[in-house]
């Protein structure tokens, strides 16, 4: 059943949750680099201030390809969280990047390129992984709906563990975390200045933080989905998982495109299939 | 008090000179001096920057690049000289590639002394520099630009 409620306390509280998770990742990021650190509440500072500013438009497609980004992932988080069809989620999440995507090559910018093309990159990375997460789930529950697989008591994470590591992996590109954050970085200095976001200045870009504030807190929700049978596991889960991210975001340094696309293709991907391929060919002896 | 001054992103570049004062700027960043705790982060983007933080002189060949870095920032933004480098020329004030100080392209907010300027005092002057921020940020929002920001 589609519960309308849950995605309107998504639309809300979601911006929130995701800041405020932004905040925690910063706080920590910075006591294992030895330093003090931001306050708690920066990233909701940063975006006040970014609204503040002048909006240098460079072409006013722009304006339509970062709202549209806006728009599909905040579509998106929210059909998952009323418990409607993981694929679609999944389409218009993508459909989403591909917006940020237009955004940064809408403008000459060589910076804006690179990120765009490295963003499609990771695009191309992910995607297959996310897909195979969704068709592990379908396998174990039969459905593709989210409410049903939140429904069922199903301990889905025993029966996924190559899908749920897999899926971790690529929560690293998700997430924007060394050593996948190769289109942009939440950390100062890259080499590619400020890759997709780069041509993006003021309230726009501020867009562009809430949404990947959304896309967090919408991933973080999909690791809950491996956990749904209890609620408590899944919380952990999420905290393990997000804590594991930032570790590891301060413990490596940026990768190659190549390296990323092995990683999820080869490394994940491997992982997600062996974990369907055994899951299919012990259909009739475990009880799913 | 804004959220203006509570974020301030640095453009830093370094026009020409010694290079000491550059490395002290990025000393500001190292666990000693850690100016995020205010917020303030080292962005390599004009478009995201609040605050120019310029140290050396400018001589012939960063004139126009300066010109174009300040350009490219989105209103409301200050200008930190840091070195006497970038306050007046200082010791290469003389040479013949030298223009002289910051202030001869663009307006300079907030004057850093020191040769190298400490990170004490240059992260004083980016502390100072907030405050002209949000003076600017008064005046941008009077005339009919109310609101966010307004467009160009
Ligand atoms: S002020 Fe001194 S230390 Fe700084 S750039 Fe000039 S000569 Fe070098």
């Amino acid at each position: 059943m589609i519960m309308v409620e849950y995605a309107l306390l998504f639309i809300v509280l979601a911006p929130f949750v995701g800041g405020l998770v932004a905040g925690i990742d910063r706080k920590l990021t910075a006591r294992m680099q030895g330093r003090v650190g931001p306050p708690l509440l920066q990233p909701f500072y940063d975006v006040g201030k970014l609204f503040q500013k002048e909006q240098i438009v460079v072409t006013p497609s722009q304006h339509f390809y970062i709202l549209s980004y806006l728009v599909f992932i905040v579509a998106s988080g929210a059909l998952f969280f009323a418990g409607g069809d993981l694929l679609l989620v999944i389409f218009a999440f993508t459909l989403a990047h591909i917006f940020l995507v237009l955004g940064a090559y809408s403008s000459y910018s060589p910076y804006s390129f690179i990120g765009a093309e490295r963003e499609l990159i990771q695009i191309i990375a992910y995607e297959p992984m996310i897909i195979l997460a969704a068709v592990g789930m379908y396998m174990v529950t039969k459905s593709f709906f989210v409410w049903e697989i939140m429904a069922s008591s199903l301990p889905l994470i025993l029966y996924l563990p190559g899908v749920f590591l897999g899926f971790l992996m690529v929560l690293t590109i998700k997430l924007r975390k060394s050593p996948f954050d190769l289109s942009t970085s939440h950390h100062a200095h890259q080499e590619i200045v400020k890759g997709v976001t780069t041509e993006f200045s003021g309230p726009m870009l501020a867009r562009v933080e809430i949404a990947h504030w959304y896309e967090n807190v919408f991933l973080l929700g999909f690791i809950y989905l491996f956990f749904a049978w209890n609620p408590v596991y899944g919380i952990i889960a999420i905290i393990v998982a997000y804590l594991l991210e930032i570790l590891i975001d301060n413990t490596f340094s940026r990768g190659t495109w190549k390296f990323t696309l092995k990683s999820a293709w080869i490394i994940a991907g491997m992982m997600g299939l062996v974990n369907l391929g055994v899951l299919y060919y012990l259909s009739g002896v475990v009880p799913v | 008090m804004t959220h203006l001054s509570k974020s301030p992103w640095i453009l830093h570049y370094d026009a020409s000179s010694c290079n000491g004062c550059d490395i002290e700027v990025l000393a500001c960043l190292t666990p000693l001096y850690d100016v995020e705790r205010f917020g303030i982060i080292n962005t390599g983007n004009p478009k995201h920057a609040d605050m120019l933080v310029i140290t050396g002189g400018i001589n012939e060949q960063n004139r126009a690049v300066v010109k174009n870095l300040f350009d490219q920032m989105p209103d409301p933004k200050v200008v930190v000289a840091v070195g006497i480098c970038a306050c007046t020329g200082g010791v290469f004030r003389e040479c013949y590639n030298i223009a002289g100080g910051v202030d001869c392209i663009i307006p300079v907010d907030v004057y850093v002394p020191g040769c190298a300027a400490r990170p004490e005092s240059i992260i004083d002057g980016i502390v100072r520099a907030l405050s002209v921020l949000e003076e600017k940020k008064a005046k941008l929002v009077k005339p009919e630009r109310a609101g966010s920001g307004g467009e160009r």
